[in-house]
């Protein structure tokens, strides 16, 4: 049973810490994790939905402003890119954030080509993260069934 | 002669006019010597003037209406109106020169007609006088006549006779040169006349002939007349007159009929006389046959004539010798004239040279009033010049001129110096405007500098937050200490500008000064850990708890001060002592004797002599007990900190105060900084109304005190003890003892456990605590040591077993210093206290070491989020953000720190939230927001705010007006964008950065909430 949690345990830090390793996460995640206590067991779990809810509500915004025939709204997408990265930048999703930084000049530039293409990526990133997340919260689960408790991952 | 006097009379000029320059010259010298008040100088010019202008205005000068205004109200005076004055000055005395000329040259023709006429007069009375003798003589010969020839029978006097008489009788007549006696003879009477005298009566030459060849007996007899009047009787000198008819000669016959018609002496008109042919005048008398009454009729008297006596007057010889016997004969020329017929006056004597202005006339009364005769003089030379008269206008000229050059030369310096001082006043200007565009430009730039150094800081924060290799770390990790001593180092120069400028304004707001020190020493903790310096404050008792002032500028200095002590000092203390000033001046004279004995320091090294340091502050002069004279709610503190390191070398000494001055360029390369700080701190303390000075000893140690004064904020009614240990109730009642052998660095730590409500026991040694111990076994709840009693007595613990009981605490200076191995195997080791000691680290220390007061450990984040979890504890903030995921992230970070957080996703709602009277502490706004963006927010709050104050002033006293400003923090992750200026602009108190940073977060927030006591208040 140990040895399971103990398996568990090290497959979620090894896990986190690729996640980090490969920049999907930064410290701004850990920082969020600290903020979980017993007061509020789920929160991380809470703003992560939050985000990727943001995410999609953002994203479509973003895909409808872009797929305007003629005239785009620039400042419209500029204004949901500046939530994404927000958003992104406060829960740590370090490539999201990466990529809405480029967004946002490419859409200061009126790069119509550019967005498109970012919208793609972030589309895609986020996406990606979400799956990522759902396995670590996965594997948080597996590890509380097991009798075991999550581990603090210092990824320094 | 004359150019003697002349040059004579220059010389004295000359020497007077020099006087004059040098009494001007010393005049306007001591004028200069006073440039510091113009007016003086400038009124006694004006008097100067004043007085010219009395003088000038006499020459109907005009005033000008602004003269007045000019002499008494304005100092600048008009160029062209002193040019006018000049002017007519000169004018004036020209002319006065030329009337002084006139004056005195009417003056000299004045005195030389006066003289001519008394010359004048003189003659011609002479003359009249001896004319009028030689006449009463003639006269008195006419009574002689008649009464020895015509009355006596025969008669007593003939030719013979008469000749030797008047002969012997001229000098009776000095004006004649000779008399005759003519007879009347009746035609009927001729020849028995003729035939009596023996000669026929002849008559007078008609053309005149000359002396020589006259002859009396050539003449032919006289015609028949009805008359005759034939000379019977001669003087020698003129008795080829014999038998002449005076009645054919034409000036004779006219005279002869006037004489005996008046009875009075008659004269003839001047001419030549017979035989000499010189000019002459007869003064004929009749003589009567009897005594006439005055009255008689002419018929009368021609009826009673007898005969004629004659005189002659040769005037030109008489004259002559009457002049000859005046004196200053040479000087003038005499001239006789007949004016009998004014047109044409006949000259009787004189020569005809051409009349040269200067005559004067006096009238001759010879007797005759028929005729008319005066004399004209004239003197001989020309009138000289007048020299004197000449030089004196000269003379004035000149003098007036000169004075006129000084006034002009006077006028002229003044000018320039006014222009000079003008420029002066414009460069002054253009300096002062320079300064200030120095100062502004430095304020400028830094500030510029300052916005972009803070994104470079965040971009460099956000870069070390990516995956960097340990090399590339280390790069960022350099860039950014480098970016914040950079920001540091602007900051210091913008305070500088600042003061400069006079922008500095302190802040009223009440304070614990010992949580400041709390504060400033945790700040300095890490680096005298790390050199193991005994770092320690002391404050009095008589301090009071609360104080009201600035307290992040007091920061500022102390930090500034220690700063430098941390940076100089290598080994041994850096020590802070808080006192009020009455207390150091109370106690000075018992501290001199204690305080210089090197073992009483903190460390145990020597320091410099504190009490030099402040030798030089008004507020400790011998008569110095004016602090006494503070108003009773002013606080005079004077703060010390003393350290033992390089010390300032003497010749750096004088110029420790003036910005960018460091000891040495070479300090700033071995130890940095920029040499502003104290240049600060020195602003600062005037500011706060108090002194600085420092007194150093190269090698051994610097000690800077500074005054500060403060308002008393321990209001009159709270007890000091209950502010005291309000904070750290469960300490209250303890007692420790405390082993040190050094009193000064007991007295601090003592000091400092008292502020829990320790009850602290001071021993010199181990084995005093323990004899101590022995006693009061069971009242001591803790004992204490220094590290250094430690490292010597520890095995004393050991062995004692009495000393398990209370728990044992170790006072040491660094974190490294490990409990000595023979403890090792102890089961309860000491608990390590390491210094600087700090009222809420102690407490904390305390806490875990006995056991006590189960607090939430710390989180890992240090000391920063400690505090943060003091200042936020309890607190109810608002935050606003329209993203869900940051509000959520900002509330869980704030909620962390053990606050009360309200969440309102827009700005609409937020203003909604946020109307006074607030229930939050704090509000943290995002910037970008729609619809309504965090500046509109806290613009429309601060709207209200106003609104709320505004009303409330009317019933509310005037203190708490500003009471409503609820602080709002803006949040943004873009710190570029976040201009501090803007967010200030619209009302908002700060800014922190998205996601939160614990130590910007800390520094914005503890500017608000100053302290946990403060809450209240």
């Amino acid at each position: 049973m140990d040895a399971h949690v103990a398996q568990l345990q090290m497959q979620y830090r090894n896990y986190i810490l690729s996640l980090y390793q490969q920049g999907f996460l930064d410290d701004q995640f850990t920082e969020l994790k600290s903020l979980q206590d017993d007061g509020s067991p789920d929160f991380v779990a809470e703003v992560l939905s939050l985000f990727f809810d943001d995410c999609v509500k953002l994203v479509g915004n973003m895909a409808r402003a872009l797929d305007q025939t003629g005239t785009v709204d620039f400042s419209q997408v500029g204004a949901n890119v500046h939530q994404l990265k927000g958003s992104s930048s406060s829960v740590g999703a370090k490539r999201v954030k990466g990529l809405c930084i480029n967004f946002k000049e490419l859409c200061e530039a009126k790069n119509y080509e550019g967005c498109v293409r970012c919208l793609q990526q972030v589309d895609i990133e986020y996406k990606t993260l979400k799956a990522k997340l759902q396995d670590m919260f996965n594997l948080e689960k597996q590890i509380v069934q097991a009798g075991g408790i999550v581990p603090q991952v210092d990824i320094n | 002669m004359s150019l003697f006097h002349v040059l004579g009379f220059c010389l004295k000029i000359g020497q007077l006019f020099w006087m004059l320059c040098c009494w001007f010259l010393s005049w306007f010298l001591d004028a200069d010597k006073s440039p510091l008040d113009p007016d003086k100088t400038k009124m006694k010019n004006h008097n100067k003037m004043c007085f010219l202008w009395n003088k000038i205005s006499t020459s109907g000068l005009k005033i000008p209406p602004s003269f007045s205004h000019h002499l008494f109200g304005s100092v600048r005076f008009g160029k062209t109106f002193w040019r006018k004055v000049l002017v007519a000055w000169v004018v004036s005395w020209v002319l006065i020169s030329f009337w002084t000329f006139w004056c005195l040259t009417s003056q000299a023709m004045d005195k030389r007609k006066e003289t001519l006429a008394s010359m004048c007069d003189e003659r011609a009375r002479m003359l009249q006088d001896q004319f009028n003798v030689s006449m009463n003589h003639v006269q008195a010969m006419s009574i002689l006549i008649s009464t020895f020839h015509h009355s006596k029978f025969p008669s007593a006097i003939d030719q013979r006779t008469f000749s030797e008489y008047t002969d012997r009788t001229s000098f009776e007549r000095p004006l004649t040169s000779g008399v005759a006696y003519a007879v009347r003879v009746l035609h009927s009477e001729r020849q028995e006349f003729e035939r009596q005298q023996g000669w026929t009566i002849r008559r007078m030459e008609q053309n005149p002939v000359h002396k020589d060849d006259y002859d009396t007996e050539a003449l032919e007899p006289s015609p028949v007349q009805q008359e005759y009047a034939p000379v019977i009787f001669a003087q020698d000198t003129v008795s080829h007159v014999i038998s002449l008819d005076m009645l054919s000669g034409k000036e004779d016959r006219e005279n002869v009929l006037r004489a005996r018609r008046s009875g009075k002496g008659v004269l003839t008109a001047p001419f030549p006389l017979i035989k000499t042919n010189r000019l002459g005048v007869i003064l004929t008398f009749a003589v009567y046959k009897r005594d006439l009454p005055s009255n008689a009729t002419p018929n009368e008297r021609i009826e009673a004539t007898n005969g004629y006596l004659g005189g002659v007057f040769d005037i030109e010889t008489l004259v002559e010798n009457l002049l000859q016997q005046l004196a200053s004969k040479q000087t003038i020329l005499v001239n006789v004239y007949d004016t009998t017929n004014h047109s044409q006056p006949i000259s009787m004597y004189g020569s005809h040279v051409s009349a040269d202005g200067l005559e004067h006339v006096s009238p001759l009364n010879f007797g005759d009033p028929f005729r008319k005769h005066e004399m004209r003089c004239r003197f001989k030379q020309k009138p000289p010049w007048p020299v004197q008269s000449m030089v004196t206008s000269f003379g004035i000229l000149v003098i007036a001129l000169l004075v006129a050059h000084i006034f002009h030369a006077t006028l002229s310096r003044i000018r320039r110096a006014e222009e000079d001082c003008h420029k002066m006043e414009l460069l002054k200007k253009k300096a002062e405007a320079a300064d200030v565009a120095k100062s502004q430009f430095l304020a400028t730039v830094s500030h510029e500098i300052r916005t972009p150094m803070n994104g470079v800081l965040g971009m460099l924060h956000m870069l070390m937050d990516t995956e960097l290799d340990v090399t590339q770390q280390d790069y960022v990790r350099t860039a950014q200490a480098s970016g914040k001593a950079l920001v540091s180092l602007i900051n210091e120069v913008l305070d500088q500008a600042k003061i400069e400028s006079g922008k500095v304004e302190l802040e009223e707001v009440r304070f614990d000064l010992r949580g400041i020190l709390d504060d400033v020493l945790s700040l300095f903790s890490g680096k005298s850990q790390e050199k193991g310096l005994e770092l320690a404050v002391y404050i009095s008792d008589r301090v009071p708890e609360m104080l009201i002032g600035d307290p992040g500028r007091f920061r500022q200095i102390l930090t500034n001060l220690m700063g430098n002590s941390i940076k100089f000092t290598e080994k041994g203390h850096i020590f802070v002592t808080v006192h009020l000033v009455e207390e150091l001046l109370d106690s000075s004279d018992v501290e001199t004797s204690s305080s210089s004995s090197t073992e009483n320091t903190l460390s145990g090294l020597p320091v410099a002599d504190r009490k030099r340091s402040w030798q030089n502050f008004k507020a400790f002069s011998s008569n110095g007990h004016r602090s006494l004279a503070l108003a009773p709610s002013e606080i005079n503190l004077v703060v010390s900190v003393e350290d033992t390191g390089v010390g300032i070398p003497v010749e750096a000494q004088s110029r420790i105060f003036t910005p960018f001055m460091q000891v040495g360029p070479s300090i700033s390369r071995t130890h940095g900084g920029t040499g502003i700080g104290l240049s600060i701190s020195k602003c600062l303390v005037g500011l706060m109304k108090g002194e600085i000075g420092f007194s150093s000893t190269p090698k051994v140690g610097s000690t800077f005190t500074f005054t500060v004064v403060f308002a008393n904020g321990v209001h009159s009614t709270e007890r000091k003890s209950e502010l005291h240990n309000n904070n750290q109730p469960e300490f209250e009642g303890m007692n420790a003892v405390l082993v040190d052998h050094r009193p000064a660095r007991a007295q601090v730590s003592w000091y400092h456990f008292q502020r829990l409500g320790i009850r602290v026991e001071v021993v010199t040694s181990v084995d005093q605590a323990l004899r101590f111990m022995k006693t009061y076994a069971t009242t001591v709840n803790m004992i204490l040591i220094e590290q250094e009693v430690w490292n010597k007595e520890a095995d004393v613990f050991v062995k004692d077993p009495l000393v398990h009981s209370p728990k044992l605490f170790l006072l040491a200076n660094s974190i490294d210093t490990s409990v000595s191995d023979t403890l090792s195997n102890v089961i309860d080791p000491p608990v390590l206290i390491v210094k600087p000691l700090r009222a809420s680290m102690l407490a904390a220390t305390l806490q875990r070491g006995l056991g006590i007061g189960k607090r939430e450990t710390p989180q890992r984040k240090g000391p920063p989020a400690l505090i943060l979890r003091n200042l936020l504890l309890g607190r109810k903030i608002l935050i606003v953000d329209d993203n869900n995921v940051n509000l959520r992230v900002a509330a869980g970070a704030l909620k962390k720190y053990g606050a009360d957080v309200v969440c309102a996703e827009s700005g609409v709602k937020a203003v909604s939230l946020l109307k006074p009277p607030h229930e939050f502490d704090a509000c943290f706004m995002d910037i970008q927001m729609p619809e309504m963006d965090g500046f509109e927010a806290t613009r429309r709050i601060r709207g209200m705010e106003e609104e709320m104050n505004n009303g409330e002033a009317l019933t509310v006293e005037e203190g708490k007006r500003s009471r409503w400003h609820l602080p709002v923090l803006a949040m943004t992750a873009d710190v570029i964008q976040a201009t501090h200026e803007k967010c200030l602009k619209c009302g908002m108190d700060g800014y922190v950065s998205k996601p939160f940073e614990a130590e910007q977060l800390y520094r914005e927030v503890s500017r608000f909430f100053n302290s946990p006591s403060d809450t209240e208040s």
